[in-house]
């Protein structure tokens, strides 16, 4: 059976079909069914181990550089199978982009943190054309009215929420199309939070995002359709307001209200 | 795992309890000052309403509390979403009680005439419902919810014929008793929105139980 995330006239993006994921022996996942709609913000929530950070990383074959693991069932995105040996995992990693939690830009420049992706990905590019780029990514995330007079500066001298947004754009730069974000604000303060929050409820209107996060308030205040993980089982998958008003598992009711355990 | 918000949801619940029989207290006094022509016990339940007011100041500060606290989810929230509506009906009934008892006070003194028969009926069907519909709240009773949710078309009924029999054996027929069978019609009239008000509160509790809302009818009782 596959469990939508309630918006069933919208195009789906993702497609999980029974979907089980190992670590050496250990089951991480177990028959994951879901769809996952274009263009909106889909939260998986779940206590810690539960799956959702392993499920997250499928999307991009993340999970690949971890010796001994092993999946089965079927992962589309547009349709198209991304489990299989012969996928361009670097093409993957390009449309599927990901945010982690602790913000990681490159020890180089502002601007050089931006062109870099785009600089492996496409070789012929004029330097007006990279100065192009670099300006509509920064101002996707709303940083280039701040750093438009230092793209010189360290990357790294950025406060977090900065270094946060500075990786997102950075994905904006090589036409990600999907943004997978696992708990981006768990390192920031309340403010650089909601303007993090703020900045995802804008890129939505372009991108399909995907966050795991801790945050019961947050997954209730940005994500469309929210996903509760448990044990590896992908328990319950529907709108937001439904799962944080009236959930129809006793197992998500337990965990969002805070008895679980 | 046991959780500190379940005891404050507790006395959340305990102040509603208390708030109910307060106005259930209010009610049963206003009807009983009609029955008997009490000029007494009428003035008791206006100057009482006050600590009515009082009280649905102080569960809505409970509840603004509790959701500032605990930023509560899924049946947490719909108890203290559904607690501060009902809080909003219990006020409102007893303000109908004072109400029917400021009538009360208008025709006690004039030469009473026979009140219809109806008017003891549904002063009783507003009792049940009020009852019903806070021990469905207390209980989490559904069935008892969905039974005063149906109970309210008799109560309409019941206040169309008390008008019909004003109008015709009364008004029309001697309009020296306007002013009396007026106040028993806004008497007929309070009764009818406290059954009405009764029946939100059942709409409330099958919110709170189902995650369903039921009022106005859009969806179908679960």
């Amino acid at each position: 059976m596959i469990i939508s995330g309630g918006n069933l006239d919208k195009t789906i993006k993702i497609k999980i079909l029974d979907l089980d994921f190992w670590y050496g022996t250990f089951q991480a996942l177990k028959k994951i069914n879901a769809s996952i709609t274009e263009k909106k913000i889909t939260a998986l929530i779940g206590p810690s181990g539960c799956g959702k950070s392993t499920l997250l990383r499928v999307f991009n074959r993340m999970n690949d550089f971890i010796e001994g693991v092993r999946t089965e069932g079927s992962v589309e995105i547009d349709g198209k199978e991304i489990l299989g040996p012969s996928v361009d995992l670097v093409s993957l990693r390009k449309n599927v982009g990901m945010v982690f939690q602790r913000p990681n830009p490159f020890p180089l420049s502002v601007y050089e943190n931006i062109v870099f992706g785009l600089r492996i990905h496409r070789d012929h590019l004029s330097k007006r054309e990279y100065d192009n780029m670099v300006e509509k990514s920064l101002k996707s995330v709303l940083l280039w009215d701040e750093l438009k007079d230092r793209l010189k500066k360290p990357a790294l001298s950025l406060s977090l929420e900065q270094k946060q947004r500075l990786c997102i754009a950075r994905l904006i730069a090589v036409k990600s199309d999907v943004l997978l974000m696992d708990e981006p604000c768990s390192t920031l303060d309340p403010q650089s939070t909601a303007k993090i929050e703020e900045l995802m409820i804008e890129l939505k209107k372009d991108y399909t995002i995907i966050i795991v996060t801790h945050n019961m308030q947050q997954a209730s205040r940005i994500s469309d359709d929210t996903g509760f993980m448990l044990l590896g089982e992908l328990v319950e998958f529907g709108k937001t307001k439904s799962i944080f008003t009236a959930p129809s598992d006793k197992r998500t009711e337990d965990y969002i209200t805070g008895r679980y355990g | 795992m046991h959780r500190h918000f379940d005891d404050e949801l507790q006395g959340l619940n305990q102040e509603l309890i208390k708030m109910s029989e307060m106005v259930k207290t209010a009610i049963n006094h206003s009807v009983t000052a009609l029955d008997q022509r009490d000029r007494q016990m009428a003035e008791e339940v206006i100057s009482k309403d006050n600590e009515i007011d009082l009280m649905e100041i102080h569960i809505d500060e409970v509840c603004i509390d509790l959701i500032a606290k605990h930023q509560p989810m899924a049946s947490d929230l719909r108890l203290i979403t559904t607690g501060m509506k009902i809080n909003a009906d219990l006020e409102r009934m007893a303000d109908l009680a004072v109400n029917i008892c400021q009538r009360v006070l208008e025709i006690v003194n004039q030469d009473p005439i026979t009140p219809p028969a109806d008017i003891s009926k549904l002063s009783l069907m507003a009792e049940n419902m009020i009852n019903d519909s806070i021990t469905a709240f207390i209980e989490s009773n559904l069935q008892m919810a969905k039974q005063v949710m149906t109970s309210d078309d008799q109560a309409d009924k019941l206040r169309n014929d008390i008008k019909e029999d004003l109008l015709k054996n009364y008004m029309e027929k001697d309009p020296s008793t306007s002013r009396r069978a007026v106040a028993l019609l806004l008497i007929t009239r309070h009764l009818e929105r406290i059954c009405d008000h009764a029946t939100y509160v059942a709409e409330e509790v099958i919110y709170l139980m189902k995650g369903k809302i039921v009022k106005h009818h859009f969806q179908e009782l679960p």
